[in-house]
C-alpha cells in the first residue's frame, strides 16, 4: 500500500518535471533549424515559476466555471498520466482505467477548457472553443480506431497490459498494422497538441489561433496551470506513442536497476519523437482550418488500414 | 418477503385515483390551488410504491403473475413483473417521481397552469399506462395500454393547443405512432398465430416457429414498429417536432421513458420472442444504431432551439443503446452468450442512464424556459448568475450525456466500447470489421455530443445575457430544483457506484440469454468494473473520482508555495479596444457550430443569404440581414413525397367515403361476410 502511494508520488514528480522539458526541447530544436538563437531549454520552467507568482486578471463577465477550469484541466490531465506506463510497464493506477479512460479524461479537461473560453464573453474565447471542439471531434474516430487496433492486438484496453504484450516482441512495430496505427496516432498527436500544421502554439493572430484563443483571458497562476496541463497532455500522448509501439527497454517492474535504464531510454525515445514533431513543424506551413479535416481523414484512413491489415495478417 | 404484488397494485391504484380526481375536478370546475399539487404528490407516492415493488422484484428474482379474464377468448388483463419488466418499471418510477416533484412548481406558470387538474389527470393516466405497458403480459392488454399511453401523451403534448406549432407537432406524433402501432398489430398477430395464444409467456421463442419468410416479416414489422416509438432514423421525425412544443415536464418524460417503451418492446422481440436471429438481423440493429447515433448528434449540433437540440440527442442515445443490443444479437448468433450479456448490460445500462440525464436536461431546459421565456439559445446567456442551481444541475447532465468520467454516461459507454472491441476477436469473416468501425463512429458521436453540450451549456448559461428576458431571469422555485437535484444525484451515484449497481442486471441477462455475467463484470473488492475479466480491461469510476479530488492537492501545494501572494484583479474582457464589451460580441450558437456545418456540408446542404444595405461603400454597411438554414434531408426527400402520394390516394378514396351511415353499415356487413367466408374456408 505504502509502496503504491510512493510510486504514485514518484510518477507524479516524473510527469510534472519532465513535461516542460519536452516543450522546451521542441522550442530549442525549432529555433536552431530556423537559425534563431531561441529560448533556453529550461525556459518553460522559468515561465511556469514566473506565472505562478504573477497577479491575475479575472474577466468581470466570468462565472465560477472560469475559475474551476484550470483546476479541472490540470487534475484530469495529471490523472490521465498516472494511467499510462512511462518508465515501467506497470503504471501505478492503470487498473483504474485503461486507454478509454485516458481519452475520456482528456476529453473532460477539454470540455471545461472550452466552457472557460465561452465564459469570458469575448469573441475570441468562443472562436477558440468552437474550433477546438470541432478538431478534437473529428480527430476522435482516427484516435479510437488506432487505439482499438492496438488494443485488439494485445487483447486488452489496459495500457500496462498492452505495453507488456509488446515487450517480448521488440520488432513488432515493423508489422504493417503497427506502422499504420503509429502514423495515424502521430497525426492525431499533431492535431491534439495544437502543433503546426493544425494550430500554432506560438501565435496570437486572431484569425488562426485555436488553443491560444480559448485561454486568451487567463493569466498568472491559472495560466500556469493551463500551460502545464498542455505540456502534460503532450507528454501523455507522446508516451502512449513511444511505449505502445516501441516498448523495448521498458522495465517490467519497479526494481531500481531496470527502471533507471528505462528512464534513460524513455527520455531518449521522447526526445527522438520530439525531433520528428519539430521536423514536421518547421517543414510545413499552417493549414487553413478547413483543410484540417482532410488531414484527419488521412489519419482515419490510416487507422482503418491498420485494422484491415490486422484482419488480414492475424487471421 | 417483499409484498411485491401489493405494492405494485397500490401504485396503480394511486395513479388511477389521482387521474380520476383530476378529471372530476376539471369537469366540475373546482379550481382550488391545492388540487394539482396534491395530484403531483399522489404521483410521487405511486411512483415510490412502484419503485419499491420493482426493486423487490429485481432483488428477489421472483416473478409475479396476475391475470383477470375478460370473458373474451385470448384476452386477459394480465400483468407480469419479470426482471425485464421490473427494470423498466424501476426506471419509469424513478423518473416519474422526480418529474412529479418538479411539476408542483412548474405548473404555476405556462400553458399547463391554465387547466392544472386536467393536466395532472393526463399525467397520471400516462404514468399508469406506461406502467401497464412495461408489465402487461397479454398482447391485447399490452396494445390497449400502448394506445392509452399514446393518447394520454398526445393530450399532454398539445397542452398549449392554442399554438399552431404544438398542434402540428402533436398531430405528427399521433400519426407516426398510429403507423408504428399498425406494424405492431400485424407483427404480434403473426407471432400469436403460431403460439396459439396471446400471452407473452406462450409466445416465448415463437418467432422461430414461424416459416422463415414470415419470421423475417414479423421481426421487421416489430423492429420498425417499436422503432417509430424509439425514434430510430429514419422514423425519427416526430421527436424534434413533438418534444419541444410539449410542456418541459412532459418532454422530460417523453424523452426519458416514453421512447424507451420502444426499447422495451425490442428487448421482448429480440430476446424473448426470438430465441435466435440470423446474423443480418443483428447487423441491421447495429447499423441502425450507428446511423441514428451519428445523424442524431449531427442534427443536434445544428439546433439553437434548446429543446429541439435535446430531442435530437435522444435519437443519438437510442442509437447508442441499439449499438449495444445489435452487438448482443450478433454475439448470440455466433454462440458467445457471455459477450452477448456484456453488450446487453451496456445497452440496458445506457437505457436507464439516458433516461436519467435526459430527463434532468429537459427539466433544466424547462426552468430556463420559464426564466428566460424563450427556447432560442441565441437569446439566452449569463443564466449561471441568475439561476445558479439550475445551471449546476444542467452542467451535471451535460457532463453525463457527453459520456465523460466519472458520471453514469461514461460507464455505459465504456461497456458499449468493450462489447464492440470484443467483437473483433469473437466473430468470423467480415462481420468482425463492423465492430471496430462502429466503435470509431461511437467515438465520433461522443466527441460531437460533448461539442454540442459545450455549445448548449456555454451559450445558454455563460457570459453575458443576450436579451432582456434573459437578463431578468430568476431561479426556479424550490420544488423544481428538488426534482432536478435527485436526478443529478442519480447521475453521480450510478457513475461512482456502478460496481454496486451492475449486479442488478444479473436476472435480466439470465432471462434473456441464460447466462449471468455480472459477477465477472465486477472485481477487486467491488472497486473495478471489468470487460469480462480484469485482463481485458478495467475501470473504476469511484477511484477516478477519488484520484481527481486527491490530485487537487497538487495545484493546492503549488498555490501555497508560490501563488499565495499573487493578487487577483477583476477586469473587463479584452474587447479589441472597442468601447465596452456587449452581448453582441459573444460567440453565438450558430457560429459555434459553423465549422462542423461546413465540414459536414454534404449532409446539411446549408443555405445562407446575406443582404447588406450601404451608403457610400460596401465596406460600411448600415444594416445586414443574415439568413441561414440547413436542409432537413429526411423531411424533404422521404416524408414530403410520401405525404403527397398519401394525399393523392386519399383524394381517390374519397369517393367511397360518402358520409352516409347506411353505406358504412354496408361496408361493415360486406367485410364481416368476407371474413366469415375466409374463416370457414380455412
Amino acid at each position: 500500500m505504502i509502496e503504491q502511494v510512493l510510486l504514485v508520488f514518484f510518477h507524479l514528480a516524473l510527469v510534472l518535471l519532465l513535461s516542460p522539458l519536452i516543450t522546451g526541447f521542441n522550442r530549442v530544436l525549432k529555433a536552431r533549424v530556423q537559425t534563431r538563437q531561441g529560448p533556453s531549454l529550461v525556459q518553460p520552467y522559468r515561465d511556469l515559476y514566473k506565472l505562478f507568482r504573477k497577479g491575475m486578471v479575472i474577466p468581470d463577465t466570468a462565472s465560477w466555471i472560469f475559475t474551476a477550469t484550470p483546476f479541472v484541466l490540470f487534475v484530469t490531465t495529471l490523472l490521465a498520466s498516472l494511467l499510462i506506463p512511462t518508465i515501467s510497464a506497470h503504471a501505478p493506477l492503470s487498473l483504474y482505467g485503461g486507454v478509454l479512460a485516458v481519452v475520456y479524461l482528456l476529453a473532460l479537461g477539454r470540455f471545461f477548457l472550452a466552457l472557460g473560453g465561452l465564459d469570458t464573453g469575448g469573441s475570441f474565447g468562443g472562436l477558440g472553443s468552437s474550433r477546438e471542439m470541432t478538431i478534437s471531434a473529428i480527430a476522435e474516430p482516427a484516435l479510437m480506431l488506432a487505439v482499438f487496433t492496438v488494443a485488439i492486438g494485445a487483447g486488452s484496453t489496459n495500457l500496462s497490459t498492452v505495453a507488456q504484450s509488446g515487450l517480448g516482441q521488440s520488432w513488432r512495430f515493423l508489422a504493417p498494422s503497427q506502422m499504420l496505427a503509429f502514423a495515424a496516432l502521430f497525426i492525431v498527436l499533431i492535431a491534439e497538441t495544437g502543433r503546426i500544421p493544425v494550430d500554432n502554439p506560438a501565435t496570437h493572430l486572431e484569425l488562426t489561433m485555436i488553443h491560444e484563443a480559448m485561454i486568451l483571458e487567463y493569466s498568472g497562476p491559472y495560466l500556469a496551470l493551463i500551460e502545464w496541463a498542455a505540456a502534460i497532455k503532450q507528454l501523455v500522448l507522446m508516451t502512449i506513442l513511444v511505449n505502445v509501439f516501441f516498448p523495448f527497454g521498458l522495465s517490467v517492474d519497479w526494481s531500481p536497476g531496470p527502471v533507471l535504464l528505462s528512464l534513460v531510454l524513455f527520455i531518449f525515445k521522447l526526445l527522438l519523437l520530439s525531433v520528428v514533431v519539430a521536423a514536421v513543424e518547421v517543414s510545413n506551413a499552417k493549414m487553413r482550418l478547413f483543410r484540417v479535416p482532410e488531414l484527419l481523414a488521412i489519419a482515419f484512413v490510416l487507422s482503418a488500414l491498420a485494422l484491415v491489415s490486422t484482419f488480414l495478417f492475424q487471421g | 418477503m417483499w409484498p411485491i404484488r401489493e405494492l405494485y397494485s397500490a401504485g396503480l391504484l394511486v395513479y388511477a385515483v389521482a387521474a380520476l380526481a383530476g378529471l372530476v375536478a376539471h369537469l366540475r370546475k373546482i379550481n382550488r390551488a391545492w388540487i394539482a399539487p396534491l395530484q403531483c404528490y399522489a404521483s410521487v407516492t405511486a411512483a415510490a410504491l412502484e419503485f419499491t415493488a420493482s426493486v423487490g422484484a429485481l432483488l428477489s428474482g421472483s416473478e409475479f403473475n396476475w391475470s383477470l379474464s375478460s370473458g373474451i377468448p385470448f384476452i386477459h388483463y394480465g400483468v407480469r413483473l419479470d426482471p425485464l419488466s421490473a427494470f423498466f418499471n424501476l426506471a419509469l418510477s424513478l423518473l416519474a417521481a422526480c418529474v412529479a416533484i418538479y411539476s408542483v412548481g412548474y405548473l404555476r406558470h405556462g400553458a399547463a397552469s391554465r387547466r392544472p387538474s386536467l393536466f395532472c389527470c393526463f399525467l397520471n393516466l400516462m404514468l399508469l399506462s406506461l406502467t401497464l405497458v412495461f408489465t402487461a403480459s397479454n398482447v391485447v392488454f399490452f396494445l390497449v395500454a400502448w394506445e392509452l399511453m399514446v393518447v394520454s401523451s398526445y393530450f399532454l403534448v398539445i397542452t398549449d393547443h392554442e399554438s399552431e406549432e404544438a398542434r402540428s407537432g402533436g398531430m405528427l406524433y399521433m400519426l407516426m405512432s398510429r403507423g408504428g402501432t399498425g406494424l405492431l398489430y400485424i407483427g404480434f398477430l403473426l407471432l400469436a398465430s403460431v403460439a396459439g395464444s396471446m400471452e407473452f409467456q406462450a409466445m416465448h421463442g415463437s418467432g422461430n416457429k414461424l416459416s422463415p419468410t414470415l419470421g423475417v416479416a414479423a421481426f421487421l414489422l416489430l423492429f420498425f414498429g417499436f422503432g417509430v416509438k424509439a425514434g430510430i432514423i429514419p422514423l425519427h421525425i416526430w421527436l424534434p417536432a413533438a418534444h419541444p412544443v410539449a410542456p418541459s415536464n412532459v418532454s422530460a418524460l417523453m424523452s426519458g421513458i416514453v421512447i424507451k417503451t420502444g426499447i422495451y418492446g425490442m428487448m421482448r422481440v429480440f430476446f424473448d420472442f426470438y430465441g435466435e436471429l440470423p446474423v443480418w438481423a443483428g447487423m441491421l440493429v447495429l447499423v441502425v444504431g450507428v446511423v441514428s447515433a451519428l445523424l442524431g448528434v449531427l442534427y443536434a449540433l445544428m439546433e439553437h432551439d434548446l429543446k429541439r437540440l435535446l430531442a435530437y440527442h435522444s435519437i443519438e442515445n437510442i442509437g447508442i443503446i441499439l449499438m449495444g443490443f445489435g452487438s448482443a444479437l450478433l454475439f448470440r448468433s455466433f454462440g458467445h452468450p457471455q459477450l452477448a450479456a456484456l453488450a446487453l448490460v451496456a445497452g440496458l445500462f445506457h437505457t436507464l442512464n439516458h433516461g436519467i440525464f435526459k430527463c434532468l436536461l429537459f427539466l433544466g431546459a424547462g426552468s430556463v424556459l420559464q426564466g428566460a421565456k424563450t427556447r432560442n439559445m441565441e437569446e439566452m446567456g449569463g443564466l449561471i448568475r441568475r439561476m445558479p442551481s439550475t445551471a449546476f444541475y444542467f452542467l451535471v447532465g451535460s457532463i453525463a450525456i457527453s459520456g465523460l468520467p466519472p458520471l453514469n454516461g461514461f460507464v455505459s459507454e465504456w461497456f458499449t466500447y468493450q462489447g464492440l472491441l470484443a467483437g473483433f476477436g469473437a466473430t468470423p469473416t467480415l462481420t468482425r470489421m463492423a465492430f471496430p468501425i462502429a466503435g470509431a463512429l461511437l467515438a465520433l458521436t461522443a466527441a460531437l455530443a460533448s461539442a454540442c453540450f459545450v455549445k448548449a451549456f456555454g451559450i445558454t448559461f455563460l457570459a453575458l445575457p443576450r436579451s432582456e428576458n434573459a437578463e431578468r431571469a430568476t431561479e426556479a422555485p424550490h420544488s423544481m430544483r428538488t426534482g432536478m437535484a435527485i436526478l443529478a444525484g442519480a447521475c453521480v451515484l450510478l457513475g461512482l457506484g456502478a460496481t454496486w449497481f451492475v449486479p442488478i442486471f444479473a436476472p435480466i441477462t439470465q432471462q434473456a440469454l441464460g447466462v449471468q455475467i455480472t459477477q465477472q463484470l465486477v472485481s477487486g473488492n467491488s472497486l473495478l468494473l471489468t470487460a469480462g475479466s480484469v485482463r481485458n480491461g478495467s475501470v473504476s469510476p469511484l477511484m477516478i473520482a477519488i484520484a481527481l479530488v486527491a490530485l487537487g492537492g497538487v495545484p493546492l501545494v503549488l498555490w501555497l508555495v508560490w501563488g499565495r501572494k499573487s493578487p487577483r484583479v477583476i477586469g473587463p474582457t479584452w474587447d479589441c479596444g472597442l468601447p465596452g464589451l456587449t452581448a453582441s460580441n459573444e460567440f453565438t450558437a450558430t457560429a459555434f457550430s459553423k465549422p462542423l456545418r461546413m465540414i459536414f456540408a454534404a449532409l446539411f446542404r446549408p443555405r445562407r443569404e446575406i443582404q447588406a444595405e450601404f451608403d457610400v461603400s460596401r465596406y460600411y454597411p448600415k444594416a445586414i440581414h443574415f439568413e441561414s438554414e440547413i436542409q432537413p434531408t429526411f423531411e424533404t426527400h422521404i416524408y414530403d413525397p410520401l405525404r403527397v402520394r398519401i394525399l393523392a390516394v386519399a383524394a381517390r378514396m374519397r369517393r367511397i367515403q360518402t358520409g352516409s351511415i347506411h353505406a358504412y353499415l354496408a361496408y361493415i356487413f360486406v367485410t364481416l361476410i368476407l371474413l366469415l367466408i375466409f374463416g370457414v374456408r380455412e
